[in-house]
């Protein structure tokens, strides 16, 4: 763990600060908030929208393979949706004082971080179904809280977000529903897909609560308001009937059902592959950085287009 | 990369449906105010939340400081003569 040194703050501003989280108020971007509330927030936002910007990347390896119509249409729109959450979000984060060409610049030049499940290839049809059951699943978990944080815009653009998480959820689910099925070789496939996802999903949110730097700040200012390991739990808690359902198995034998806390108990996480995707070694790591620096540079005529064509009617508009 | 010239803020509104009030719904960068219309369309009317957009510069809007909410706002609550509640009617009369 790294010391950061902690900024002096005004302590009747902070105690006024603090008494307005407990009493569940929202801070809104010109209230006083002390920097480091500011700074955990940039960072957690930062690296939520990154997060999004990257989620299109597996999933736009397979929009050309749709093996339908229908599935390629809602697969389309799933990815424009993730750039619409990671819009929402930058936006949210430079009501903090950023700009987001910097937060930008940090993801292409690879010294941000994002949701370490992206950095996993996906290698068949039936890794769209699982990314959308286990991994929207996972975010709409994650997000119905962070929809009550404490700072208003991103608490906003949570609301917002998980009404359309829903419908990557359930086009997920269907898509693992309908392969359960299946032939022989599309229940294989979806297996294999659930066996690849299902560690990496339960890592999505973040370390053990011992083991997270960050969980007890962003607990005490109400950023957070639940445990990674709370949230995980009702994760698991709501995935394995769904499992039951279709007839699939988790890959976790020590997987059981305690009735006494009504909990489906999981086994151990193993953490060292969290950390060393985390660290930049996980499959794809390098592959989607260049996959978002190549859309990046690919896309600066339309951005330079934009300014000159906005630039040329302001100017007719003034000689009119 | 960080030299190229940033697109200004907008902030939008969107009106839910004819004849309510429009509310703020977010904001976006764009060139000018029909590319903000566009962007603003394809980021929050996707599922027909609107049937109405505003697109406003973000500069150009003024806003109260918060610090200044308790004096700025305080004339308010010390005219209670405002409030239908504070006029008294005889019992059992409905007036309106």
């Amino acid at each position: 763990m790294t010391q950061t040194t902690v900024p002096q703050e005004d302590p009747a501003l902070l105690a006024a600060f603090e008494a307005r989280i407990a009493a569940g108020e929202s801070i809104e971007p010109k209230d006083w908030m002390p920097e480091r509330y500011r700074k955990q927030l940039t960072r957690m936002m930062a690296q939520h929208a990154h997060s999004e910007i990257v989620g299109m990347l597996p999933e736009g390896n397979w929009i050309t393979r749709a093996p339908s119509l229908r599935r390629k249409m809602s697969l389309i729109a799933k990815v424009q949706d993730e750039a619409g959450h990671g819009l929402y979000i930058y936006c949210g984060t430079e009501t903090l004082g950023v700009d987001r060409h910097d937060l930008f610049n940090q993801l292409l030049d690879g010294s941000a971080k994002y949701s370490s499940i992206f950095n996993y290839p996906t290698l068949s049809w039936a890794d769209m179904g699982v990314i959308g059951w286990f991994v929207d699943g996972a975010a709409i978990v994650n997000q119905t809280v962070l929809a009550k944080a404490s700072y208003g815009p991103y608490a906003r653009a949570m609301v917002r977000i998980c009404k359309e998480e829903n419908f990557h959820k359930r086009q997920g689910f269907e898509i693992c529903a309908t392969l359960a099925k299946g032939t022989p070789a599309q229940k294989e496939m979806l297996q294999d897909a659930v066996n690849r996802f299902w560690w990496p999903s339960l890592m999505m949110f973040g370390p053990s609560d011992k083991d997270s730097p960050n969980s007890a700040e962003l607990l005490k200012w109400r950023v957070k308001r639940k445990t990674n390991d709370e949230l995980r739990q009702r994760f698991v808690n709501l995935t394995v009937p769904q499992a039951q359902a279709i007839g699939v198995t988790l890959p976790d034998p020590d997987l059981r059902y305690d009735a006494a806390t009504k909990n489906w108990e999981f086994g151990e996480i193993d953490w060292s592959e969290f950390w060393d995707v985390v660290k930049g070694n996980g499959p794809c790591n390098v592959e989607r950085l260049e996959a978002r620096n190549a859309a990046h540079d690919a896309g600066r005529w339309v951005r330079e287009a934009a300014l000159a064509h906005a630039a040329k009617n302001a100017r007719s508009v003034s000689a009119a | 990369m960080s030299s190229e010239t940033s697109w200004p803020l907008w902030e939008v509104f969107t009106q839910g449906n004819a004849g309510e009030p429009f509310e703020h719904a977010g904001s976006l960068h764009a060139t000018d105010a029909e590319h903000a219309l566009q962007n603003a369309r394809d980021v929050y009317a996707r599922r027909g939340e609107a049937v109405n957009l505003w697109v406003v510069p973000s500069s150009a809007i003024t806003a109260s400081a918060p610090s200044d909410a308790g004096p700025f706002f305080e004339p308010g609550n010390d005219k209670a003569y405002r409030h239908p509640q504070f006029y008294k009617v005889p019992q059992g009369i409905r007036v309106f």
